[in-house]
Order: structure tokens, then C-alpha cells, then sequence
């Protein structure tokens, strides 16, 4: 049973992947992006991983699939173009692709973990508590150090977006909440009794 | 136990916080009124925490678990990185206001990357050299950006901020197949398992992705295609600080990986680092002979100065990191004083970067015209400055180590190399008729930095501040 749904999340997940990248539409290829998500997630369950799995479908189905949705349906992007773009240096991208390939083929032949490395790696799935607690114990505890650095990164993107983009305007009007609140009803508006034909 | 890891880390702690309570303090009072104040009291707070730094430091301290170390080493490069900031800073504080750059933002922007520098040069884990990496090169892609209206440095902060993707890409993919060989990401346990058997290939792709992603961020060529443009395109105090507390830190960590984790296979990455070292003085020399443009040229001639530094590295042993600290320590004093004298170059109140400007030079103002001559010369490791000495260090190290090779070709970029600073320096003082000369408006604290730098350049021969000592001492602390 496991074997078999490790097949179909497997081959949904290739699948997925492989229309992403060779679908005509670009509304189609994020819609089989996501597929690609679910199925990962699929394996992550499969895994024991539920929580990873969890994270997967919020995060990237939920919240960044959809940015992409949007960003490809207001960009107008000619991808018809891009594509031509794409082909003409497509021998040259597959030289040097077919030339890496062949080093990593190289290099993970001759793979060989270092004496102890498995006793090194950690345990995918602790014995003792669900995995929830256990990412838990590790990002807060022995991670501590890495996660509120990873905050202050966030920090300085969050500076550098406002910084870049924001512009002071002064020319407009802006909402003075005491200002409004302090205002005196009684001279708030004025009568000007207007003589025809004069003005003000 | 965190207490204890707390106590370790304070001085990043401090500067962290700093920043925080600035930004929120400074976002709901004056916003950029506060901004002069802010560059002072950044750069301030830099120099105390260099200071307690040096005097406190005691020791090797491991916090977290590993992944931060506080050694000699790294407090050597964390005062020199402090410092530099702080003098960078202050340098910047009028150029940036006169040309209505100075935001409140940027002085903490630099904080954060200090912060990040600091992080870096204390790494003891793979994890942690990455976060600190980011924390730096991501404060770094904004600030080259800062001038938002010209295309130039928008281009600049999108060129670098592209390829600097490319570069962690690189160096993540190398940390992930390192890790995948010996099990973990910690330095200590690297080296205990490369100690056990010999290297596979698998783990040495994995360390030719890092330093790749490394050499990235040193500006060493290959991998040095951003350096002109993002050093041309930038404000030229932001310039003036990725040409010196950046590079420091870069270096430093580069040195951690490679001796902390991999020390016990020199041999195995000794051989890149030559390369890497050999072509970046040759590229650095031949290219900088074509440019008129003082920010590219000096874009090359940190290229080349890294190269030089690499000698250090590449040597792998404890008199070559020495050399490489001292060779740092020195780049970036005679960066500093070059880079105010670029600050200073205007023509009616617009910057001017165009070396045919210079021609004449010394009848106007002889005296700057003569610090100038002195740091070209040290720049170019003319035997009596002291750049000369951070050069013959390198050599000394490289020839102990064996790579006299090595060590003539670097001579040889020397000399070809030279011919540039020297054309500013003839220039200068033998050059055509000028009939639009520039004028060097100069506020005192750049002034002070220049003839400071300058006169360092003379002094220090005599004497060197317990800088020598110092580096030493780190050096032993990381290679032992």
C-alpha cells in the first residue's frame, strides 16, 4: 500500500514538474506547480514528516502559488517570445548542461560518506515525540542562534523594501486623528453671505 | 547554559539592538532629520564596541553549541571590520547630506551588515556562516541601491543583488554536499571527519561550490564581474565601504572555512586558491591600465589586493594567515585615505570621478596632492611605504610554503600594476595644462582621514601599533 502511493505521488510529482516547465499557459503551468506541491507534500506524509507536509500546503500551495497566480495574471508577459528567446541559445544551454551533468555523474559515482557521517545525520523521525515538537525543540533550542539571525535578515528586507521604494509625498493630505478629533464643531464651518454678482 | 552563550555574544547583541531601537526611535520622531545624528552615533557605538573587543576579548569562547566561535582570530577581524565601518561612516556623513542621500536607514543599514560581518567572522558552523553571510549581503545590495533616481546605482544594487543570489546559490549547493559526506554541519566535526579518511570527490565538489560562493563575495576573479560596475554605480562612500569592511570580513571567513574545517587537507584546496590568487592580480592589473573612471579603477585594484591577500590564504600556514591579516589591516588604512580624496573631488559641487580631472593637480593644492602620492605609492607596494610591507609579507609566507611560482607571478602583477597608480601620481604632479580644474572640497574629517592614512603609511614602517603582535596572535588561534 505504502510502495503504491509512494508511485503516484512520485510520478504526479515528475508530472507536475515536467508541465510546469512545458505547458503553453502560464496560468496552466503554476496550476500544475501546485500539483507538483500537493504530491511532494504527499511524500512528506508518507515520510512521517506531517508536519513538513502541513508547512507545504500553507506555505507554498497557500500563499506563494497564489502570489504567483497573480503575478502572472497581471504581468504581461509575452511568454511566446521568451520562448523563442529561449531557443536559440537552447544548444549551447544543453552543451554546457550535458558537461555538468557528466561531472555530477563523476562525483556521485565515486560517492562515498566519510567514516561515522551516519551516525552523524540526524534522525529523520524521533522516536519519543511527534514531529511537530521535535522541529519545535530544535529551532528554538539548539537553532536558537540561526533562528533570530534569520530574523534579523527579515528585518533588514523589510527595510530595504521600504527604503527603495517609499516616497514621501507632501503634496497630499493625510489623516491627523487628534487634529480631527480636537476639532471645534462651532468652527468647523463659516457662513459667507454672498452678494449676487461680487463674489468673495 | 544560554546565559553563558549570551555573554559570548554581547558585542553582536549590542549592535543588533542598537540598530533596532534606532530604527523604531528614528521612524516615529524626526525620520531622516535624525539621520546625521544617527551616522555619529552608529559610527561611535562601532568604535567603543572595537575598543571593548580588543581589550576584553580573552581566550576561545564556543557558544551555541559550536556554532559561534570568539577566538583571537575573530576578534582581530571583528576590530578591524568595526573600525573601518565606523570610519566609512563618518567619512560618508557630509557627501551623503550635501547630495540629500543621507536617510535615516543608512547608518543602520551598515550597523545591521556590521552585524552581520561579526557573525560571519565567528562562524562555527555552516549554518552560521550562511545567516551572517545573508544578514551582510543583503544590507549591502540595498545600500548600493540607495540612490534610488539615478539608473546607474539602481543597476549597481540589481546587478549585485543577481549575482550575489548566484553566489549563495553556489554556496549552499557546496554546504549541502558537504554536509551530505560527513554527516554535520559543524566545523569541529568537518575536520574530525576529514581527519579519519582520505577526502572523496564527492566532498571536494562540495568544497569547490564554497569557495566558489566564497571567492564570490572576495571578488576574486573569476568570480569578479560585479566589482566594477557595482563599485562605479554606487554612492561613492558606499563604495568606499564595500572596498574595506566587506572585504575584511570575506577574507576572514574564508580563511575560517578553510583552515577551521578543511585544515587538515591543505593540500586539496591549496591549489585552487593559487588560482584563484594568480588570476585576480593578473586581471586586476592588466584591466584597471584601461580606466579613466577612479571608482572602476579602484573596483581593480581591490581585485588585484585580494589576489595578493590570497597569497596568505593559499600558503595554509599560521605565518600565511598572519601575513593575510596584516595585508587587510593595511588595504584597508590606504583604502580609507584614497577614498576620502575621492569624497573630495568635485567640480561646482558635483562629483567628479574622471582621473584626466587630476591633471595639474599639485599646483593647487600641494599638500593633498602629496598624500595622494604616498598612498598611490603604497597602493602600488613601492618599498618604502607600508603597503610594500603588507606585499613582502605575502611573499614571505608564499616562499616558506613553497609556491615560489606563484610568488614571481605576483611580483610581476606588482610591477604592471604599479603603472596605473603611478599615471595618477604623474598626472598629478606632471601633467598637461588643465584648463577646468576640479576643486577638492574638503570637511575636516575627511581631511583628517586622508592625511591620517597617509602619514600612517610613513609611520608605520617605524612602528605598527601592536598590530603585528596581534595578528600573530590570531593567526596561531586559528591554525593550530
Amino acid at each position: 500500500m505504502t510502495v503504491f502511493a509512494f508511485y503516484l505521488f512520485a510520478i504526479s510529482a515528475i508530472t507536475g514538474g515536467l508541465f510546469t516547465v512545458i505547458s503553453r499557459q502560464p496560468v496552466h503551468s503554476v496550476l500544475w506547480l501546485i500539483l507538483s506541491f500537493l504530491s511532494a507534500a504527499g511524500l512528506f506524509v508518507l515520510l512521517g514528516a506531517e508536519f513538513v507536509a502541513m508547512l507545504l500546503i500553507i506555505v507554498y500551495v497557500g500563499a506563494v502559488a497564489v502570489l504567483f497566480l497573480f503575478v502572472v495574471m497581471m504581468l504581461d508577459v509575452d511568454f511566446a517570445e521568451l520562448k523563442a528567446e529561449m531557443a536559440r541559445y537552447m544548444p549551447l544551454a544543453l552543451l554546457i548542461g550535458l558537461v555538468i551533468l557528466m561531472q555530477f555523474v563523476m562525483a556521485f559515482g565515486a560517492w562515498d560518506s566519510a567514516q561515522g557521517a551516519s551516525a552523524n545525520l540526524a534522525q529523520p523521525v524521533p522516536v519519543d515525540r511527534h514531529n511537530t515538537e521535535a522541529l519545535g525543540v530544535i529551532l528554538y533550542d539548539q537553532y536558537f542562534l540561526l533562528f533570530q539571525l534569520a530574523g534579523l535578515i527579515l528585518l533588514v528586507a523589510m527595510i530595504g523594501a521600504i527604503v527603495l521604494t517609499l516616497r514621501h509625498r507632501k503634496d497630499i493630505k493625510r489623516q491627523d486623528i487628534i487634529g480631527q478629533m480636537m476639532r471645534d464643531p462651532a468652527k468647523a464651518m463659516e457662513l459667507k453671505d454672498v452678494k449676487p454678482g461680487q463674489g468673495l | 547554559m544560554i546565559q553563558a552563550d549570551l555573554t559570548v555574544i554581547l558585542p553582536e547583541i549590542v549592535l543588533a539592538l542598537y540598530a533596532m531601537v534606532a530604527l523604531v526611535g528614528a521612524v516615529y520622531t524626526s525620520k531622516d532629520g535624525l539621520a546625521s545624528a544617527l551616522v555619529w552615533t552608529t559610527a561611535g557605538l562601532m568604535a567603543l564596541l572595537a575598543i571593548w573587543i580588543a581589550a576584553n576579548g580573552d581566550g576561545t569562547n564556543v557558544a551555541f553549541n559550536g556554532m559561534f566561535v570568539d577566538d583571537g582570530f575573530a576578534r582581530f577581524a571583528k576590530v578591524a571590520i568595526l573600525l573601518s565601518a565606523a570610519a566609512v561612516l563618518v567619512m560618508s556623513q557630509e557627501y551623503m547630506a550635501r547630495r540629500d542621500l543621507l536617510r535615516f536607514e543608512y547608518p543602520l543599514l551598515i550597523a545591521l551588515a556590521a552585524v552581520g560581518m561579526m557573525m560571519m567572522v565567528s562562524a562555527g558552523d555552516l549554518m552560521s556562516l550562511y545567516m551572517g553571510l545573508e544578514l551582510q549581503s543583503l544590507s549591502l545590495y540595498v545600500v548600493a541601491a540607495l540612490r534610488r533616481d539615478s539608473a546607474k546605482s539602481t543597476e549597481a544594487g540589481l546587478k549585485y543583488f543577481v549575482l550575489g543570489a548566484l553566489s549563495s546559490g553556489l554556496l549552499l549547493y557546496g554546504a549541502s554536499l558537504i554536509y551530505g559526506f560527513t554527516g554535520t554541519t559543524l566545523f569541529s566535526g568537518i575536520i574530525q571527519t576529514v581527519h579519519h579518511g582520505d577526502v572523496s570527490i564527492g566532498l571536494l565538489f562540495g568544497l569547490i561550490f564554497l569557495i566558489s560562493g566564497l571567492a564570490f563575495k572576495v571578488s576574486a576573479v573569476p568570480f569578479h564581474m560585479w566589482t566594477p560596475d557595482v563599485y562605479e554605480g554606487s554612492p561613492t562612500p558606499i563604495t568606499a565601504f564595500f572596498a574595506t569592511a566587506p572585504k575584511v570580513a570575506a577574507m576572514a571567513l574564508f580563511a575560517r572555512v578553510l583552515h577551521d574545517a578543511f585544515g587538515g587537507v591543505v593540500k586539496d584546496w591549496q591549489q585552487v586558491i593559487v588560482l584563484l590568487s594568480v588570476l585576480s592580480m593578473l586581471l586586476g592589473a592588466v584591466a584597471a591600465i584601461g580606466q579613466r573612471d577612479i571608482k572602476r579603477l579602484m573596483a581593480f585594484s581591490s581585485i588585484a589586493h585580494m589576489g595578493y591577500a590570497l597569497i596568505g590564504l593559499a600558503a595554509g600556514t599560521e605565518m600565511g594567515i598572519k601575513a593575510m591579516l596584516m595585508y587587510l589591516a593595511i588595504y584597508v588604512t590606504m583604502n580609507i585615505g584614497t577614498f576620502a580624496f575621492i569624497l573630495m573631488m568635485e567640480r561646482d559641487g558635483k562629483p567628479v570621478t574622471d582621473i584626466d580631472a587630476l591633471r595639474q593637480y599639485s599646483r593647487h593644492e600641494p599638500g593633498k596632492a602629496l598624500a595622494v602620492l604616498i598612498l598611490m605609492f603604497s597602493l602600488a607596494g613601492v618599498p618604502p611605504m607600508l603597503g610594500f610591507f603588507a606585499k613582502f609579507g605575502v611573499w614571505q609566507a608564499g616562499v616558506d610554503a613553497g609556491l615560489t611560482g606563484l610568488v614571481i607571478v605576483s611580483a610581476i602583477a606588482s610591477v604592471i600594476g604599479a603603472f596605473y597608480y603611478l599615471r595618477i601620481v604623474f598626472y598629478m604632479y606632471f601633467g598637461d595644462e588643465n584648463e577646468d580644474p576640479i576643486e577638492t572640497h574638503s570637511s575636516p574629517v575627511l581631511w583628517v582621514a586622508l592625511m591620517g592614512s597617509a602619514a600612517l603609511m610613513l609611520v608605520g614602517i617605524f612602528y605598527q601599533f601592536g598590530i603585528e603582535g596581534a595578528a600573530a596572535a590570531a593567526a596561531a588561534t586559528l591554525v593550530n
